[in-house]
């Protein structure tokens, strides 16, 4: 709110009226801006705000000053507003209603609407930069002023200096973490660095010395992205699945001992892109890599039920077990149906069926299949 | 006397074809017995598989279930397979039961006969099955066709000849 200036409301030479809107409410940041319901006009060259009674009150920023801007739908009770996010205020702008603001951006909340066309003209004019060709006659600015900041020494100076360090910062993490696309897009950078330099790593494996692939491999950590493993880098086929695998059975030990040692395929799935994050493993590389756990002794199996169901399995989980648990409970209660034997586990429905399903195939249980759903008796047959 | 009913009868999955082989055999096994010992205890000789489905052979009121016109299929082929059962049509919808094969009953009546002395004696048909002399028998009040499916067994052995008299049929033993 602090970008605002004061002025007389009316345009300049090569300045022409884009579009106005009456009934909108201005915001510094998130809070109400301590004035009242105004009309706003969008020239080619400034944002104006004018109070709808007292005309005398009229605000304006050069579009030049917007860095973006952004929808915001209407909510129940809310209009539908656009945040314009905004430079920080140049150290010899003119006084406006604010002296300063914690916030870099503003809001215009539109109540009598018009915030669709007003937003399709703003973009209009933002991408057409028209301002810049046709400049308006600048101000007259007092030489004093402009070199104000220079001659600020002392306490003061330093006062000032931190501030600004603190504006600068405050900005900083705004910019980062208002708006998660944008975030997104500097990880997705991020990776993409990370990437290239191992690849140089890799391409002048013989050109470059051990300290310094070193210090290259370092400089990947300090970024906080470990290089995770990729088609690009472990190449395609089965070198890339067998190193996947690898990495599948480091991550997946945990979960499926917490899990009673068995998952089915798409939990596992789920559990390993969550993970990965940006580095999205397709289902198919995914399986691939799974069939290979027991070619390299991974303490993983990749487990195919009759039904087709696939699920990964701890080594140690033996199957006899299994179905002996399953006999138990079934011997216990006298008859269970796969619901119920899922929720005395703990386990999801399709694995207990799987188990209820396996314990029959051995004979050790027989099916009763009625209206009321399918149950498993003991065998008593 | 009422019919003793097995213990499978009460057990709900006896009711569903069970799918693994082993169970299977014997879930079969015990409703072959049962289905001959129920028609032999009711005296049925023909059976509709639909009424049987309703009938308390097939249709465990008390538990709330019953077994589905396939599974009867498949029990009535094994039981077919033994030589327990004919279908009367294509459709396998009716089927002659015979809870004792023929061989069995010609067995039964050719020892009644021995035991009574009567070889090389002329019966008529409807003398075995409805006189008065064998009305202490098994084979007494046996269907016609029936009877004359175990004669034709004992007839292939050398133990019987089937006439053909005016009024029907006779038999002589040897």
């Amino acid at each position: 709110m602090d970008r605002f200036m004061w002025t007389n409301g009316l345009l300049e030479m090569n300045e022409t009226l884009v579009i106005h809107q009456r009934g909108v409410r201005l915001y510094d940041g998130d809070d109400k801006a301590k004035l009242d319901v105004g009309v706003v006009l969008l020239s080619t060259h400034r944002l104006i705000w004018r109070d709808q009674k007292n005309h005398e009150c009229c605000i304006c920023i050069p579009l030049s000053q917007i860095i973006f801007f952004e929808e915001q739908a209407a909510g129940i009770g809310k209009s539908a507003k656009i945040v314009i996010h905004l430079h920080p205020a140049p150290a010899n702008r003119e006084p406006g209603p604010y002296q300063n603001s914690k916030f870099s951006y503003i809001k215009l909340s539109f109540k009598e609407h018009g915030q669709i066309e007003f937003y399709r003209r703003l973009t209009e004019e933002i991408t057409q930069r028209r301002w810049e060709n046709t400049p308006v006659s600048q101000p007259i600015t007092p030489a004093g002023l402009k070199t104000g900041r220079t001659r600020a020494v002392g306490i003061v100076g330093i006062e000032r200096k931190l501030e600004e360090k603190r504006k600068e910062t405050d900005k900083n993490i705004s910019e980062a973490f208002e708006d998660l696309s944008k975030l997104m897009e500097k990880a997705k950078e991020m990776v993409e660095l990370s990437r290239s330099i191992a690849n140089k790593i890799k391409d002048k494996q013989g050109d470059i010395t051990e300290d310094e692939t070193i210090r290259f491999k370092s400089y990947l950590l300090s970024m906080g992205i470990a290089n995770p493993v990729t088609r690009e880098t472990h190449g395609s086929g089965t070198h890339y699945h067998m190193q996947l695998a690898k990495q599948l059975g480091d991550i997946l030990l945990a979960p499926l001992e917490e899990r009673g040692g068995m998952m089915a395929l798409t939990e596992v799935y789920c559990l390993v892109n969550r993970a990965r994050g940006m580095e999205l493993l397709s289902p198919e590389d995914m399986v691939n890599a799974c069939k290979l756990f027991e070619s390299l002794k991974l303490p993983l199996r990749l487990r195919v039920f009759d039904s087709g169901v696939m699920v990964v399995q701890l080594q140690s989980h033996s199957e006899e077990e299994m179905i002996t648990s399953a006999i138990d409970n079934v011997s216990e209660k006298g008859s269970l149906t796969a619901e119920e034997f899922a929720k005395l586990l703990g386990l999801s429905v399709l694995l207990a069926k799987e188990r209820l399903l396996l314990a029959e195939k051995m004979g050790h249980l027989c099916r009763d299949d009625s209206v009321e759903g399918l149950r498993f008796y003991p065998n008593l047959f | 006397m009422s019919f003793e009913w097995p213990w499978q009868y009460n057990f709900p999955p006896f009711f569903t074809l069970q799918p693994n082989a082993d169970t299977r055999q014997k879930q079969l096994a015990a409703w072959c017995s049962l289905a001959l010992s129920y028609c032999r205890h009711r005296k049925l000789y023909t059976v509709d598989v639909l009424e049987a489905q309703e009938s308390p052979m097939f249709n465990n009121k008390k538990i709330e279930r019953k077994l589905s016109v396939e599974a009867i299929q498949v029990v009535f082929e094994e039981l077919r397979k033994k030589g327990n059962l004919e279908w009367m049509d294509k459709n396998k919808t009716r089927c002659l039961i015979m809870w004792r094969r023929p061989e069995e009953w010609g067995k039964l009546i050719y020892q009644w006969v021995s035991k009574n002395g009567m070889v090389n004696t002329v019966f008529t048909l409807y003398e075995l099955s409805n006189g008065d002399d064998t009305e202490s028998e098994e084979f007494h009040g046996l269907e016609e066709w029936m009877l004359l499916r175990a004669l034709q067994a004992l007839q292939a052995d050398g133990k019987a000849e089937i006439i053909t008299m005016d009024d029907g049929k006779g038999v002589k033993f040897f």
